[in-house]
């Protein structure tokens, strides 16, 4: 199911919709482009949820604690399988990559002892690309669980971070802005304590430019896990 | 019976940890602060990572007044804190119960709810049921009202059955039995002859089997039928007519995101028109 860009398609109380405009952090340079989401928007899969960055886009759904095949269960906890299918054609090793990068942070947020001998599967499907895809790609994931109410520990949100030939750092590039940077940074930032979950770099870069991005990934986090409290809250305005 | 499982890990703490017979568990928390750090949050909406955390309050002549405090699901304890995870609303009950209220789809078995199941397999002296979660279920054949070794209950694959789970952790296969603790059905068994079994979300079933249900009572007004609610999302209709059958079952589907007034105005236009 592909939404159109009109403002009031995106517009949907009843699914708990939220949509922020750009927003500027202090003096650091930390831009996220328009972020929206929509949750619970599939009928099949126990957690739905798109998350959508300036143009790039993901949907999500999630399955479980669902039954596991005996080859591939755990005996004290769940087993977590990310799936992720590209826009054309079959999944190649850069998905697996991503793949690999999604089901640990989830493993790592989700209280997976609660349900052993079961499966979780994560289903990312990919409906637009223009930069920052594997940060998209942990938030749809994040709030398709929250969907799904499965057990987690912490949220998660994910922030991109690109530095330029001439040094500059961009958050949340576009997919131009990927392709002439030196360097491009992906963390995986957790709600309590703003730590790092995940890092995926690409690129060469200085030690100082690392600490750099990810006090940048960390103040650009706030935002998103506002904006998920902000979500839930108005999906749950109307049960009340 | 809104909810019946509670989840209360206790990490090696003095205080004592006491099952009752629903399988509840209890934590023995000292202070004063406690009612006042969730009353507080009462009816708002939390997310997984909240925190309640609980300082011993020292006070002059050493004694600890102690506070129960029953977290049911979507809190966890986590040594002096309590972590909420799931995200939803908090709730309150009195005296001491607090839980969070979340909309989920997907049943995670808890002793002693009655769930409806579909027969899957026969083998020896169980039945295999489906029940929705990640097991199936095992369902003896002597667990039937009237059941012997010689006089076997006529129970084929594919059929429904209304049961309660007698065991159901996360560790073991969950086990149904179609009678009570007197050995009497007590209006468990195999049904649905006829009939229509769909699937709602499990917040919808809590607010039809809330002892005052307001759904129930509007859905009465319009015309009879048959109604069996199992705590596992399923519920099975059935009417005079298929197209009764069909007009309820459109109607509780499409009643769970509406507001009362919304869900009114809806019934009253269905029965007006039936009639």
């Amino acid at each position: 199911m592909v939404r159109s860009k009109n403002n009031d398609a995106y517009m949907s109380a009843t699914r708990g919709l939220c949509m922020r405009s750009m927003m500027e952090l202090d003096q650091s340079c930390s831009n996220l482009r328009e972020y929206g989401s929509e949750q619970s928007l599939l009928s099949k899969p126990d957690g739905s949820s798109t998350f959508v960055q300036g143009d790039t886009s993901i949907l999500a759904g999630v399955y479980g604690p669902a039954e596991v095949k005996v080859s591939k269960e755990i005996y004290d906890r769940a087993t977590v399988e990310v799936l992720i299918q590209p826009k054309m054609g079959l999944p190649g090793v850069r998905e697996r990559a991503r793949e690999q990068c999604v089901r640990e942070t989830c493993e790592a947020a989700l209280l997976l002892t609660l349900h052993p001998r079961s499966s979780v599967t994560v289903i990312l499907q990919l409906i637009h690309d223009d930069g920052s895809l594997l940060s998209c790609c942990l938030n749809a994931a994040c709030m398709a669980l929250m969907d799904a109410g499965l057990p987690m520990s912490h949220l998660f949100c994910s922030v991109t971070c690109a530095i330029s030939k001439e040094g500059q750092i961009i958050t949340d590039p576009t997919a131009l802005q990927e392709k002439e940077s030196r360097a491009l940074l992906t963390f995986a930032i957790d709600s309590v304590e703003c730590n790092v979950l995940m890092s995926s770099t690409t690129g060469s870069f200085s030690v100082q430019e690392l600490q750099q991005c990810i006090a940048i990934s960390q103040k650009a986090s706030e935002q998103i896990f506002q904006f998920y409290r902000d979500s839930v809250k108005r999906r749950y305005s109307k049960i009340k | 019976m809104l909810f019946l499982h509670f989840y209360c890990e206790n990490k090696s703490f003095s205080r004592s940890r006491k099952y009752t017979n629903t399988g509840r568990s209890r934590c023995f928390l000292a202070m004063d602060t406690i009612h006042a750090c969730f009353k507080e949050k009462i009816g708002e909406v939390l997310l997984p990572g909240d925190v309640f955390s609980f300082r011993l309050s020292e006070s002059g002549d050493g004694s600890i007044k102690t506070e129960k405090i029953i977290c049911g699901p979507g809190l966890r304890r986590n040594g002096e804190e309590v972590q909420v995870c799931k995200s939803g609303i908090l709730r309150h009950k009195q005296p001491n119960m607090y839980w969070i209220d979340s909309q989920q789809r997907r049943y995670v078995p808890a002793k002693g709810e009655s769930v409806i199941g579909i027969v899957t397999a026969k083998s020896g002296d169980i039945f295999k049921v489906d029940v929705g979660g990640s097991e199936q279920a095992s369902l003896s054949y002597l667990a039937f009202e009237g059941a012997t070794k010689r006089n076997r209950p006529n129970v084929q694959v594919g059929d429904l059955v209304y049961g309660q789970f007698t065991i159901a952790n996360k560790d073991m296969e969950p086990e149904l039995v179609c009678i009570d603790s007197c050995g009497r059905a007590n209006g468990m068994g195999v049904f649905g002859a006829d009939g229509l079994l769909f699937k709602v979300s499990l917040g919808l079933v809590r607010r039809l089997l809330a002892p005052q249900s307001e759904i129930i009572k509007d859905l009465e007004k319009i015309f009879p039928f048959e109604l069996v609610v199992g705590m596992n999302g399923r519920v099975w209709v059935k009417a005079k007519t298929v197209q009764q059958t069909l007009i309820v079952t459109n109607l509780l589907e499409t009643c769970e995101n509406m507001t009362s007034q919304q869900r009114q105005t809806l019934f009253k236009r269905v029965a007006e028109g039936f009639l």
